[in-house]
């Protein structure tokens, strides 16, 4: 075997293990000076993240179905080490799911550590910052590429200590204790639920690996009571981790108080806990689809119900938040229901006909926008850290007229808001068009609330960007544009959107369809031209672009046939306004951004009132919707067949 | 039925966690709740170790092997799946605990009521 | 922070020895008996909470903690780099190789009537692991403890 192959065989470990030798070496590093704790917390990053794009490379060359696993202290050539039936090691499983994780989690974090050189800098404890930086990298990697139910347990839980540790950074600030705690609370939980559905599964079969536990579970004639209890915990433990309704209350709390680049690293682990979902129900439940199949679909069904609550919830709570950064975590809560909403209809019609019809379409458009929300998502974070960090302040009514000092982030929010609204041509349009059109074919309604939500998701990001960037200079904040380092984080993000943008079939055909196709083990057709093709309708941006191209052509021509003597002088120059008062003792009036919504918050006050109630920011209330959800879902898998 | 009674046992203490962070005010009793809750877990996993005249991966014998009629094994797994969960635990209460601290100092803080101030 | 009275001074100066020995066996025999690397490092470590107790959280050297922490980290990462040279991660090099201190191997069984005899460096990386990780808990759950003592009898800043 070459040194290249035996490379490739210890990938998966060298992934996880560099960049927790990178995070235990830190403390030591620092003592010897700030550069190179930064050079060392940016070598961690970046060499996993090319030892990953190369594995990913090798995983997607053969199209992505079939899992290469990595045993821990023994041979891995694809054989498992057995002993009277049973595995000895622990083994990671790298299929083309993983690696497009895997992909997802190397870019955010790349641009998170260069961001936060420069935002963290006014900060003291900086060695455990990135110590804790590293730690959370390492975390999510092991989320993604484990074979192994308990190993994926205690990933998720350094991720979630880790995390919170992190949210608490700013402790000038009270309330970020107040967030961490909630957060590490509701997240122990989380964990100490998901151990008893891992300790009921391993009592039962005696696997802890998913690939010989899947075929065990399979084995059976049908599913037996102790299967459907694990699935119902392992299931609300995972999404609430994703960050879906009811179970979201702590995400705003945790995401708003953490410094800007860790809130990226988040919606990485967010995005990690949304993997886990899939790989139970497609991979751990799914091996053999007479016994479990009945089971699937209805996790299917609960899956659409949570994808619709999620984004519904996420997006009418967001448009009352004056926090600029709680906002942005309701919208991560609002396109956590659009994947949500995609792969269950996908599980929902799984292995019937209209799989091949709608399924697989909509699988792809709800994978695919894991990515494309990671991409925009995080740059719309690291833009609200940039505004946080020349302003001080997160309350949107406070800010104003930035856009005229801050040109680049204004521009970077620009791509990052349309992408999450869902505007042609960028690359959110292409995954929620997959998603509406196939959505639509499974039930109607279900397709014509998520355009709504896309609306009011552009409504949002309106207020937004008129609170922080439009309106008049403001004295207060001085200081122009953020430092370098901190523009090229966000420039990382805002290239790959675009070229994600220009070419969303190219990257459904490589990265996406071999992760469906490793999910459902249903070979899909690749197609490599540059229109993505959603079945019942085409999406090409080229030819988008190029139409616009041309009909600014036309208006260019149009323009110049004009009149050409009339320049506006005196009192035309300025708008007009209508007569309204522009300003108040010298200083001018603007919209506060609390009241820009007003007569759509004041007309639905009929959901809005029980709604904001039921957000009370009490503990007890977090924690009764997550058990009120865990007996609900427990209760569906356990007793559907006794009721039908 | 004597075998089966640390699993009844886990469930009393499993729900008495859960009663106590969902009724429960003060910020101490809701994190000696989550530890409650983890020793029960871990009472849990542990049960699932013991097993008898069952088909085994790598047994450590209980009692003596020459003689015995029918022996009780211990597997190996469930005590590093134990180990592991009481160190998350050990550093999860400990983390825990320095918020409340610290959420006392700022604000003066000690129950769920108060701590809303987040909305 | 106060010093409590001699009487409890003396005497947790006196229970340091046995304690700390009494650990120290539990991690050094991890491979053979109950125990390992975690549970030796806590029980330590609580005597060490007691040293706390009696006499203040002032004059810990919290920097050298912190560095006999990440070595002990770095050790046991270490060892699963090192097993990438005969391998595979975390590959159990030191079983049976030419290293001198940690390769004896367990010998065969006939004949015994102890089930559980071994020596006391014979299982390879394992006991380097157990010995890192001991080293790392004892310097881990000290610094939080003393960083809590240090915190709590701080001044209050709420009336």
């Amino acid at each position: 075997m070459s040194a290249y192959d035996t490379f490739i065989n210890n990938s998966p470990a060298l992934i996880v293990a560099i960049p927790l030798l990178f995070a235990f070496a830190t403390p030591l590093i620092s003592k010897l000076g700030g550069k190179l704790r930064n050079t060392w917390a940016l070598l961690g990053v970046l060499v996993p993240s090319l030892i990953m794009f190369v594995l990913a490379f090798e995983v997607l060359k053969e199209g992505g179905m079939d899992t290469r696993f990595y045993l821990f202290g023994a041979d891995s050539g694809n054989r498992f080490p057995l002993v009277g039936g049973h595995i000895l090691r622990i083994a990671f499983a790298v299929d083309g799911m993983a690696v497009f994780m895997g992909v997802l989690i190397s870019v955010v974090a790349l641009s998170s550590v260069i961001y936060s050189m420069a935002y963290v800098k006014r900060y003291t404890g900086l060695d455990k910052y990135f110590t804790l930086l590293l730690l959370v990298l390492a975390a999510n990697y092991g989320m993604v590429l484990t074979g192994d139910i308990f190993n994926l347990f205690v990933w998720f839980e350094i991720s979630s200590i880790s995390l919170s540790a992190l949210t608490a950074f700013k402790a000038n600030r009270g309330e970020s204790f107040e967030g961490a705690a909630k957060y590490l609370m509701y997240s122990t939980v989380a964990g100490l639920l998901l151990l008893v559905a891992i300790g009921l599964l391993y009592g039962q079969y005696g696997h802890l690996n998913i690939k010989f536990l899947s075929s065990a579970i399979g084995g059976n004639t049908s599913m037996m009571m102790v299967d459907k209890i694990a699935l119902g915990l392992m299931v609300t433990v995972f999404a609430l981790k994703a960050g879906s309704v009811p179970m979201h209350m702590a995400t705003p709390d945790a995401y708003g108080e953490a410094p800007a680049p860790i809130t990226a690293m988040f919606v990485t682990a967010s995005q990690a806990g949304l993997y886990a979902v899939f790989r139970t129900g497609f991979t751990l439940y799914g091996s053999n689809l007479t016994v479990t199949g009945e089971t699937l679909h209805i996790l299917g069904y609960i899956l659409v119900v949570l994808g619709i609550l999620s984004m519904f919830v996420g997006v009418t709570m967001a448009l009352v938040q004056k926090d600029i950064k709680r906002l942005m975590a309701y919208h991560a809560i609002s396109q956590t229901g659009y994947m949500l909403l995609g792969v269950g209809v996908g599980l929902a019609v799984l292995d019937t006909a209209q799989f091949a019809e709608y399924g697989r379409t909509a699988m792809t458009g709800g994978i695919f926008h894991i990515f494309n929300h990671a991409l925009y998502k995080g740059l719309l974070f690291l833009t609200a850290g940039a505004i946080i960090y020349r302003t001080g302040t997160k309350d949107l009514n406070k800010m104003g007229g930035l856009g005229r000092d801050m040109k680049l982030t204004a521009l970077f929010f620009i791509i990052g808001a349309l992408a999450i609204a869902g505007i042609p041509p960028m690359n959110g349009f292409a995954s929620k068009l997959l998603i509406y059109e196939s959505v639509f074919k499974f039930n109607p309604i279900v397709g014509a609330i998520a355009m709504l939500v896309s609306l009011l998701t552009l409504a949002s990001f309106v207020k937004v960007f008129y609170s922080v960037f439009m309106g008049p200079r403001r004295s207060e904040f001085k200081g122009g544009e953020v430092p370098a380092t901190m523009l090229i984080g966000m420039a990382i993000l805002g290239g790959v959107i675009l070229v994600f943008s220009i070419f969303p079939s190219l990257v459904v055909t490589s990265l996406v369809d071999p992760a469906v196709n490793a999910l459902t083990h249903i070979e899909g057709e690749t197609t490599r031209s540059l229109t993505l093709f959603t079945g019942s309708g085409s999406w090409n941006t080229l030819v988008f672009l190029g139409a616009i191209f041309v009909a600014g052509i036309i208006a260019l021509f149009l323009f110049m046939m004009g009149n050409k003597g009339t320049v506006p002088k005196g009192e035309g120059k300025k708008p007009y306004l209508f007569g309204n008062p522009t300003e108040i003792d010298g200083r001018p009036i603007v919209v506060p951004a609390s009241n820009v919504y007003w007569g759509f918050t004041t007309a639905l006050s009929k959901y809005y009132k029980p709604t904001e109630k039921a957000h009370s920011a009490l503990f007890n209330d977090y924690m009764f919707w997550f058990v009120a959800t865990a007996a609900l879902l427990i209760s569906i898998f356990a007793f559907l067949e006794v009721l039908t | 039925m004597l075998y089966e009674l640390p699993f009844f046992i886990v469930a009393i203490m499993v729900a008495i966690g859960l009663y106590i962070t969902l009724f429960k005010r003060n910020l101490i009793k809701v994190a000696l709740g989550i530890s409650l809750m983890e020793t029960g877990v871990n009472l849990f996993l542990i049960t699932l170790a013991y097993r008898h005249g069952d088909r085994l991966s790598a047994p450590v014998f209980t009692s003596q092997i020459l003689g015995g009629a029918d022996p009780t094994y211990s597997l190996p797994t469930p005590h590093a799946l134990t180990l592991t969960s009481i160190v998350i635990g050990v550093a999860t209460t400990a983390l825990l605990l320095s918020f409340v601290m610290q959420l006392y100092k700022k604000f003066g803080i000690t129950t769920t009521d108060e701590m809303r101030r987040l909305k | 922070m106060k010093q409590m009275s001699p009487v409890v001074r003396t005497i947790t100066k006196i229970a340091f020895g046995p304690i700390f020995i009494f650990g120290a066996y539990i991690i050094l025999h991890g491979h053979l008996t109950p125990g390992g690397g975690f549970q030796g490092g806590a029980l330590i470590a609580s005597v060490l909470a007691l040293y706390l107790v009696a006499f203040g959280a002032e004059k810990w050297k919290k920097k050298l903690l912190s560095t006999i922490e990440s070595a002990g980290l770095i050790s046991f990462v270490s060892a699963g780099f090192l097993g990438l040279t005969a391998g595979y991660f975390f590959f159990n090099f030191l079983a049976g190789s030419d290293i001198p201190i940690f390769n004896q191997t367990v010998p065969s069984m006939e004949g015994f009537s102890h089930p559980n005899w071994a020596p006391l460096f014979s299982s390879g990386t394992v006991s380097v692991m157990n010995l890192s990780v001991g080293l790392e808990v004892v310097a881990g759950i000290t610094l939080v403890i003393v960083a809590m003592g240090l915190f709590s009898f701080a001044d209050k800043e709420v009336e």
